[in-house]
C-alpha cells in the first residue's frame, strides 16, 4: 500500500491537465466522479423529456400527440435510461467522489480501468439512443425485454440495444471490480470494515450484487442475440425453449438490480440523517447486517414480479413468504433513521428535507411492495398503474432523492461553495409537492384497475391521469432549478469551511480535507483510532 | 498492490463465472421442471413399465386434446376426436391430421404441454410426433398417431387431463439441405 503513495509523491503536487483531454484521459476519481455525474445529469434530462412526451399523451384519454409504436418506444427508453443512465451512474458518481476521500485514500485502485468504465457509458447510450432515429424505430418491448416481444417480434435494432446493454454492464462490472478493490485494500490504518463510513458499506455490498448479477444480464441478452440470429431456441418454444425462461433469468438479474438502485441511496441518507440530527446513526452494526440481509435476499424472491405466469402454489408460496422477509431488514433501516432523528438536534438543510423525504416516501413505497407480494392481491395488481406507482415510489423519491440529498451534501465540498440554501429548499417543495401529485393518484387508477402501458385508457381515469401529468411536468421542470443551482455552486458561492456542516469532522474523514479538496484526496494516509 | 491484484482476480473469475452460470441456469430450469412436473412438460417419449400398474387403482379419466397453430403456420392440424373418456393403465391410440394447404413445401414441428402441469409426470406417450421435424410437400395430407398410457397413480383430484399441442412454423429455420433430407 505505501507504493501507491510513494508514486503519486514523486510527481507531487500537479493539478489538472487543461483542455478537453483532461476528460478524456482523466484517471482521477473527482474528474470521474464529475463525468459520471454530470453524464447522469444529462441522461435524467433525456430520459425525463421522454417520460414528458409518455404523459403529455396520457393528460386526456385517446390518442392525440404520438402513435402507439412511438409511445412503446419512449415508456421503453425512459426506462432503460432512467435505470442503467442515470440512477447508476449517478451512485457510481458519488462512489467515485467519495469512496477515497471518505477511506483516507489518495485515488480509486485502478484509475485506468476508471476512465475505461466511465468512457464505456456514452458509447452504450449513443448506440441506444440512436436506434430511435433509425426506420422501425428503437427498443419497443418495454425496459423488462421479455422474449419474444423482444426477439421473435422486435424490430430489427433490437441488435444495438442488445450491444448497448452488453456495454452498460462491462462499465459496471468493471466499476465494481474497481471499488470493491479500493475498499478492500486501499482503507486507512485502523479503519476496519466496521468502522467504515455506510456509504462504502453499502457501495461495497452494492458492487458485490453487480458482479453477481450483470453477467447473468449478459448472458440473457447473449441468449437473445442467438436466438434471433444463430437459430438457437432459447427462448423460443418452437425450437424446445421456453418464453418463461427468459423471465427467470432477467429477474434473477432484476431483483438484485432494484436492491442495487437502493442500497447505495441507504449509505447517503444515514449519513445526512447522521449529520443534521447532530448525532452518530444509531445501530450502526444493525444497518450494516441489515444491508447484507437485503442483499442474500434479493437472489431468492425473483419470481414474484410473475406470480401470474402460471407457477405451482408451492413456488407462489415460497417467493410470497421470502419477500415479505426482506420487509424485516428494510424496517430495521427506517427504524434506525427515526431513532436517529429522535431527540436529536435537527436542521433541516436541503440535504436533510430531501433525506426525510426519502424515509418517509421510501416507505410508502415500500408498502405498496408488501401489498404487491401478496399473491392473491397480485393476480389484481399485476401489470397495472399500482405497479408503476409501487416503483416509482422506490426509485424517484427513493433513489433519486437519495441522490439529491448526497449532492447537495457533498456539493459544497466539491466546489469549495455552498449551494444557494433558498433555491435549494425551493427545488425541493417543488419536487417534493410534484412528485406526490405524479404518483399518488397512480395508486387509485391501478386498484381501479387501468392496465400500464397503454397510451389511451378508459374515460373513468381521466382525473387522475391529468392530475399525474399536471405533477409531472412540474417535477420534469424543476429539475432544471436543480442544474442551476448546481451551476451558480460551482461559479459563486459563500465559500465552505472544511468540515461545511457543524461538527462534520467527526463524521467521516472526507470532512478533514479542505473544500474544494486537493487532486489527490489523501497524499499521506490519516490515521483512524 | 499484492492484495489488490488477488481481489481483482477473484472478482474476474466471479464475473466469468456467473456469466457461465445464467447458461447453466438453462439446464437447470430444464430439470427442475422435469422432476416437479411444472410447465406442463413432458420430454420425449416414454414408456411405463407394465409391473408399475395396480388393478385395483385403475379409473376413467377425461382427456382432452386443444391443437393450436402458431402465428403464421398455414397447415390444417386436428386431432381425430375432441376429447376421450379413457381408463388409467390402458394404452390408448389418437390419430391427429396435417394438411399442408399451402403451394409450397414446409416443415412444421409440434411442441407438446400437459395442464394441469402436475400431471404431466403420469402422462407417457409411447409414440408421438412432438419433438419430431415434419415435412409436408405441398397439398400433402398426413395422420400420425399418438400412443399414450396414463399412469393409475395419477392423484385423484385430477379428473381431467387436457393434452395441448402447439404446431410452429420453422421452414425458415433450416437450410435447403436439411429440408431435403428429411
Amino acid at each position: 500500500m505505501s507504493t501507491i503513495v510513494e508514486t503519486h509523491e514523486d510527481h507531487g503536487h500537479h493539478g489538472p491537465a487543461k483542455g478537453l483531454t483532461r476528460w478524456l484521459f482523466t484517471t482521477n476519481h473527482k474528474d470521474i466522479g464529475t463525468l459520471y455525474l454530470w453524464f447522469s445529469f444529462l441522461m435524467l434530462f433525456i430520459g425525463g423529456a421522454m417520460a414528458m412526451v409518455v404523459r403529455a399523451e396520457l393528460f386526456e384519454p385517446g390518442l392525440q400527440i404520438i402513435q402507439p409504436e412511438f409511445f412503446n418506444q419512449m415508456t421503453t427508453n425512459h426506462g432503460l435510461i432512467m435505470v442503467f443512465g442515470v440512477i447508476m451512474p449517478a451512485f457510481v458518481g458519488l462512489a467515485n467522489w467519495m469512496i477515497p476521500m471518505q477511506i483516507g485514500a489518495p485515488d480509486m485502485a485502478l484509475p485506468r480501468l476508471n476512465n475505461l468504465s466511465f468512457w464505456l457509458l456514452p458509447m452504450a447510450f449513443t448506440i441506444l439512443l440512436s436506434t430511435l432515429f433509425m426506420e422501425p424505430g428503437g427498443p419497443n418491448f418495454g425496459w423488462t425485454f421479455y422474449a419474444p416481444l423482444s426477439t421473435t417480434y422486435a424490430p430489427d435494432t433490437v441488435t444495438f440495444f442488445i450491444f448497448s446493454i452488453h456495454i452498460m454492464g462491462a462499465s459496471s462490472i468493471l466499476g465494481s471490480i474497481n471499488i470493491i478493490t479500493t475498499i478492500l485494500n486501499m482503507r486507512a490504518p485502523g479503519l476496519t470494515l466496521m468502522k467504515m463510513p455506510l456509504f462504502c458499506w453499502s457501495w461495497l455490498i452494492t458492487a458485490y450484487l453487480l458482479i453477481a448479477v450483470m453477467p447473468v444480464l449478459a448472458g440473457t441478452v447473449t441468449m437473445m442475440l442467438m436466438d434471433i440470429h444463430f437459430g438457437t431456441s432459447f427462448f423460443n418454444a418452437a425450437g424446445g425453449g421456453d418464453p418463461i425462461l427468459f423471465q427467470h433469468i432477467f429477474w434473477f438479474f432484476g431483483h438484485p438490480e432494484v436492491y442495487i438502485m437502493i442500497l447505495p441511496a441507504f449509505g447517503i441518507v444515514s449519513h445526512v440523517i447522521s449529520t443534521f440530527s447532530r448525532k452518530p446513526i444509531f445501530g450502526y452494526s444493525s444497518m450494516v447486517y441489515a444491508l447484507t440481509s437485503i442483499a442474500i435476499l434479493s437472489f431468492v424472491v425473483w419470481a414474484h414480479h410473475m406470480f401470474t405466469v402460471g407457477m405451482p402454489l408451492a413456488g407462489e408460496l415460497f417467493f410470497m413468504y421470502s419477500t415479505m422477509l426482506i420487509a424485516i431488514p428494510t424496517g430495521v433501516k427506517v427504524f434506525n433513521w427515526v431513532a436517529t432523528m429522535f431527540k436529536g438536534s435537527i436542521s433541516f438543510e436541503t440535504p436533510m428535507l430531501f433525506a426525510i423525504a426519502f424515509v418517509a416516501l421510501f416507505t410508502i413505497g415500500g408498502f405498496s411492495g408488501l401489498m404487491l407480494t401478496i399473491v392473491p392481491a397480485d393476480f389484481q395488481y399485476h401489470d397495472t398503474y399500482f405497479v408503476v406507482a409501487h416503483f416509482h415510489y422506490v426509485l424517484v423519491p427513493g433513489s433519486l432523492f437519495g441522490i439529491f440529498a448526497g449532492v447537495y451534501y457533498w456539493i459544497p465540498k466539491w466546489t469549495g461553495n455552498m449551494y444557494d440554501e433558498t433555491l435549494g429548499k425551493l427545488h425541493f417543495w417543488l419536487s417534493f409537492i410534484s412528485v406526490n401529485l405524479t404518483f399518488f393518484p397512480m395508486h387509485f387508477v391501478g386498484l381501479a384497475g387501468m392496465p400500464r402501458r397503454y397510451p389511451d385508457y378508459a374515460l373513468q381515469f381521466a382525473d387522475f391521469n391529468a392530475m399525474a401529468s399536471v405533477g409531472a411536468f412540474i417535477f420534469g421542470f424543476s429539475q432544471l432549478l436543480l442544474l442551476f443551482i448546481v451551476i451558480k455552486s460551482i461559479r459563486t458561492g459563500k465559500k465552505a469551511s472544511s468540515e461545511v456542516w457543524e461538527d462534520a469532522k467527526g463524521r467521516g474523514l472526507e470532512w478533514t480535507l479542505e473544500s474544494p479538496p486537493p487532486y489527490h484526496s489523501f497524499t499521506i494516509q490519516p490515521e483512524v483510532k | 498492490m499484492k492484495e489488490s491484484r488477488k481481489t481483482i482476480r477473484n472478482l474476474a473469475f466471479s464475473v466469468v463465472g456467473m456469466f457461465a452460470f445464467a447458461f447453466l441456469l438453462v439446464p437447470i430450469y430444464d430439470v427442475f421442471c422435469e422432476i416437479t412436473g411444472l410447465n406442463g412438460k413432458i420430454l420425449g417419449p416414454s414408456a411405463l413399465s407394465p409391473e408399475s400398474i395396480k388393478e385395483e387403482e385403475k379409473r376413467e379419466l377425461l382427456i382432452q386434446f386443444v391443437t393450436h397453430n402458431n402465428e403464421f403456420m398455414p397447415w390444417t392440424f386436428k386431432s381425430e376426436k375432441s376429447q376421450l373418456k379413457i381408463t388409467t393403465g390402458v394404452q390408448q391410440r389418437v390419430l391427429f391430421v396435417f394438411e399442408n394447404k399451402t403451394s409450397k413445401d414446409m416443415v412444421g414441428q409440434v411442441i407438446p404441454s400437459v395442464s394441469p402441469g402436475r400431471g404431466a409426470e403420469y402422462f407417457h406417450k409411447t409414440e408421438c410426433f412432438c419433438f419430431e421435424q415434419q415435412k409436408l410437400l405441398a397439398g400433402e395430407r398426413v395422420e400420425l398417431p399418438v400412443v399414450f398410457i396414463v399412469d393409475p397413480s395419477i392423484p385423484t383430484e385430477i379428473g381431467s387431463l387436457s393434452l395441448g399441442y402447439t404446431l410452429f412454423d420453422i421452414t425458415d429455420q433450416l437450410s435447403e439441405k436439411q429440408i431435403a433430407a428429411l
